[in-house]
């Protein structure tokens, strides 16, 4: 009791950090008008729902990234002195990365939630908003990773856009090119297992199925129908996308409790 | 109150302690003195579980230091450079710390904040402070919960004279309180009136750790400077930077 008291203590110190630094405050900003103006040049809501899923599935990794990276290396006089105090390093790590997913999350449920309950509000909005929210905590944590493992601020950054970029871009790729080499094969249930490997593209597909255009993607646009269309699917995709967002937050943990500060 | 035993840690190339072993006891100020870069202030922070050691063990109060931090709360910490998250406010950094560390309002020690006149600067935000001010931030803190141990990290450089008298008078009435000071600094003079304990570090080596009194007989001398400069010569060449300090000190007097 009294522990989970001060975890949530020191997050609220996390928290009215972030909000006097206006940074969140403009990524909100943004995402409004964004996701208001869409909304208004497409008659189609569905259309404009399309234009948000790029710019969610682009935009959120990136910022969350940037701004966890940065976050960290800003607070570090702040971790400094926590440690000095009776606070364990677990429990310090833990509010900051509740703090920053806090803030991130509040800002695109703000942010795309709102537009998206007005204009939108059924079963691709939600859904849009769901992948939106695991996306934010998936790189929130894999930003706390890569900003654990690096030494100081400039190879943070780096090693964040890095990760981004492959996620983002080069992924694709690279999947883009196993399936034409070994296009003679069956490549179906494989593609499967190459999705779940990005957090991205596992989110792009759990959206895509839910638009029903899943046909113009063909017969592995079937397959992916029949795997992530029912409830096992569904499972399966909130599965992996829990062990996107743990894993790397207990990998930071472990090399975190054994740095040197 | 403090038991180090056998720790060492290593930096990549440089081998910051050495196999350091020292037993320090309430009502005792140790001062920990060496040239820069000998390991002290990884020492201090190896005890505050901030750096990990390598190997041997460190206990405070017979509790061995191994992840549970509990033992944090007997220490207050006084850090070389003090760093503070810029957009907190003075008066917010120690509301924070009363929330983190629960402690009776009745046992606060509000003397230095008092003293230092930091009342008056709690509505300022810490990136505003300057250096020398920061400084006394961190001294207050590091006495406002009456911890039974005290580590201070380098505390009067930056200080003006005045601040400096106050924290030293500060310290002297913990130690009267029967309580563990451990104090860096290159400033002998200023330890003169408070040390009961020499612990003396080269290159990650502990070279000795004297009672006041014994140091002061074995070598004839009544400064502190004077002492450890005495057995520094007789023992090895290198230290030098002794000297440099003498000088500063006779230059002092001079002055």
């Amino acid at each position: 009791m009294y522990k989970k008291n001060s975890m949530l203590k020191l997050s609220k110190y996390v928290l009215y950090d972030i909000l006097r630094s206006k940074v969140v405050i403009a990524y909100t900003v943004f995402l409004f008008i964004v996701s208001i103006t869409l909304f208004q040049l497409e008659e189609n809501s569905s259309k404009a729902i399309l234009s948000l899923l790029n710019i969610v599935l682009i935009v959120v990794p990136l910022i969350s990234m940037i701004f966890t990276t940065i976050h960290y290396y800003n607070s570090y006089e702040f971790i400094e002195l926590m440690l000095s105090q009776p606070l364990s390093r677990k429990r310090i790590l833990l509010s900051e990365y509740s703090g920053v997913a806090l803030s991130l999350l509040s800002a695109f449920l703000i942010g795309v939630g709102i537009p998206v309950l007005f204009f939108s509000l059924n079963d691709v909005g939600l859904s849009l908003l769901l992948t939106g929210c695991a996306l934010t905590l998936v790189f929130t944590s894999i930003a706390f990773l890569a900003s654990v493992i690096a030494r100081d601020k400039a190879r943070g950054i780096g090693f964040a856009l890095l990760l981004w970029f492959y996620f983002a871009l080069i992924y694709d790729g690279v999947v883009l090119m196993i399936l034409f080499a070994f296009s003679d094969y069956p490549m179906e249930k494989f593609t499967i297992v190459l999705s779940s490997l990005n957090p991205i593209d596992l989110g792009r597909i759990f959206i895509m199925l839910k638009m029903d255009i899943s046909a113009m993607m063909g017969y592995t646009g079937a397959v992916y129908k029949e795997f992530f269309g029912n409830a096992t699917g569904m499972f399966f995709t909130t599965g992996i996308m829990f062990l996107w967002i743990s894993t790397p937050l207990y990998f930071a943990m472990r090399i975190f409790k054994h740095k040197d500060l | 109150m403090i038991r180090i035993e056998n720790i060492s840690k290593r930096f990549k190339k440089l081998q910051a302690l050495n196999n350091i072993s020292a037993l320090l006891n309430e009502g005792q100020v140790v001062s920990l003195i060496g040239p820069n870069g000998s390991g002290k202030t990884t020492l201090i922070k190896c005890i505050l579980g901030m750096v990990k050691s390598d190997s041997g063990h460190i206990y405070v109060n017979g509790m061995q230091i191994n992840g549970d931090p509990a033992y944090k709360s007997d220490i207050g910490y006084m850090p070389q450079i003090g760093r503070y998250p810029d957009n907190m406010k003075v008066g917010q950094l120690f509301s924070m710390m009363k929330n983190i560390r629960v402690v009776p309002e009745s046992q606060h020690d509000t003397d230095l904040l008092v003293k230092l006149n930091l009342v008056s600067i709690f509505d300022k935000p810490m990136r505003t402070l300057s250096g020398g001010t920061r400084q006394k931030v961190s001294a207050a803190l590091a006495f406002y919960f009456n911890p039974k141990i005290l580590i201070l990290d380098e505390p009067t450089a930056g200080l003006d004279p005045l601040s400096s008298e106050i924290l030293k008078e500060k310290i002297l009435q913990e130690k009267r309180k029967n309580k563990l000071v451990l104090i860096t600094s290159h400033i002998l003079s200023d330890l003169d009136e408070l040390t009961t304990h020499v612990m003396y570090m080269q290159e990650g080596n502990m070279m000795f750790l004297k009672d006041i009194a014994n140091l002061k007989k074995e070598t004839d001398e009544e400064k502190l400077g004077k002492a450890i400069a005495k057995v520094m010569r007789s023992g090895r060449k290198e230290a030098l930077w002794i000297d440099e300090v003498l000088a500063v000190n006779e230059a002092d007097k001079s002055v």
